[in-house]
């Protein structure tokens, strides 16, 4: 059996004197797509943030393929998209540039696909209208539109499916799902009923609080 | 492969073309695009900045020889603020829209992204400050020989007051009112900027060997970062 892609070990984190998750320990591999559960305020978005690496406030270890995350984040990074609470678009510019941003950001994407992404998520003929024009959902889509562009294995999705309509989130689930069988991995959170049967894996936090 | 060419080339023709840009030039491009596209931003330091001069000799004396003594010392504060009033928008706008978490979050190293953000900002701020000084100087009666030594200490002067805020604002921008904390934590870095900039132009005016300043200035502002 080879080294889990993701393993996290023993981890505590606790907010505000309030105990979030205690001794969590789990191992995702290649091909899954977890789901992390848990009523509003049980520390899904920390959870993440703390997997993505944007949040230090923790103790206990995280290993990508084997390899402490210290002494790879620039390797996990770069294998690594993350979707967060905010979707990550300037209002002033346009849902082309904003990716083409983006882009330079990480440059094993691949700016071909850029125009088939937009038609992908939905925005086709918004291409080169300023983001505050667009609704909150159209928002979302152009972050969404990542999906598509990018080839890293990891795919951390905070509630992706917000504000998206259901035609929208049902292509999302397929996107998923083909990630899963490219052999990436997808770790989320959502409040959506996800079609997806016994392909997901779920990860409940509200046992896991502790009491302090 | 005789059927896929054709299908190659029609989507290229309609397709755009993107030019994939690194990290610096992605960053330098979108910051500058993200202000041209919000004028008023722009705007506001140059605003402040003119203001100061046209009235501070309607508030202490309209005197020019007054004046000609006191510019120096006027402009430079007067870049200083400026300065630091727009400052603390570096990294705001970007934190609010999750903007930030995605530089965080990419593989590029900070530092080239954090200077191409501070070398926009510097562009939008302290170049047209020094560009505009001349005409600020000739407001207060600067006498000529002041000129080149206001311009040549303010371009060295303007980007080392952006890098210096750069740190101050990153260390706040994760607080909801940052801007007076800003202050507090960068303008005791700004002071010898200042000492040494007003000190430059005044010895340009008095005919002082005001060169050796610059030099010596430089490197004690590389020390600082």
């Amino acid at each position: 059996m080879s080294t889990p892609r993701l393993k996290i070990d023993n981890l505590f984190c606790e907010r505000d004197e309030r105990v979030l998750f205690e001794g969590l320990s789990f191992e995702v591999n290649a091909g899954e797509v977890i789901q992390i559960e848990g009523q509003n305020g049980s520390g899904k978005t920390t959870l993440l943030r703390i997997l993505s690496g944007l949040s230090r406030h923790f103790e206990g270890d995280i290993y990508w393929q084997g390899e402490h995350l210290d002494n790879c984040a620039e390797s996990y990074r770069e294998s690594l998209l993350y979707f967060g609470h905010q979707p990550g678009v300037k209002a002033v510019l346009t849902p082309r540039e904003n990716l083409q941003w983006y882009a330079s950001l990480h440059p094993e994407m691949d700016l071909s696909k850029l125009d088939n992404a937009l038609i992908k998520v939905g925005l086709k003929g918004y291409e080169d209208v300023p983001c505050h024009t667009l609704s909150a959902g159209q928002n979302r889509r152009v972050s969404l539109a990542r999906l598509y562009l990018s080839s890293a294995p990891l795919w951390i999705l905070d509630e992706p499916f917000t504000a998206i309509d259901k035609r929208g989130v049902a292509e999302k689930e397929a996107l998923i799902t083909a990630h899963a069988e490219q052999g990436g991995t997808v770790i989320l959170t959502t409040h959506h009923e996800l079609a997806m049967g016994d392909k997901i894996r779920r990860l409940n936090l509200d046992q896991l609080a502790g009491t302090l | 492969m005789n059927d896929s060419m054709p299908n190659q080339s029609a989507d290229k023709s309609m397709a755009h073309v993107y030019k994939v840009d690194g990290p610096f030039w992605g960053a330098l491009k979108r910051d500058l695009l993200l202000s041209y596209r919000r004028k008023s931003d722009l705007v506001n330091p140059l605003i402040f900045f003119l203001m100061v001069a046209t009235l501070f000799p309607l508030g202490v004396s309209p005197d020019p020889t007054f004046l000609a003594d006191v510019a120096p010392g006027v402009v430079w504060v007067a870049a200083l603020l400026a300065t630091l009033l727009s400052m603390d928008s570096l990294f705001r706008s970007d934190f609010e829209d999750g903007t930030l978490e995605q530089i965080l979050l990419s593989p590029q190293p900070l530092y080239l992204v954090v200077l191409a953000k501070v070398l926009a900002h510097w562009m939008l701020t302290g170049l047209p400050l020094t560009l505009l000084a001349p005409v600020l100087g000739v407001m207060l009666f600067l006498p000529g020989d002041g000129m080149w030594g206001l311009v040549l200490s303010l371009l060295l002067g303007t980007p080392t007051l952006s890098l210096i805020g750069a740190i101050g604002a990153a260390l706040t921008v994760g607080l909801r009112k940052g801007g007076v904390l800003i202050s507090l934590l960068v303008l005791p870095l700004y002071i010898p900027v200042l000492i040494f900039g007003s000190a430059a132009v005044q010895g340009a005016v008095t005919g002082y060997p005001w060169t050796g300043i610059l030099p010596f200035w430089a490197r004690c502002c590389r020390s600082d970062w």
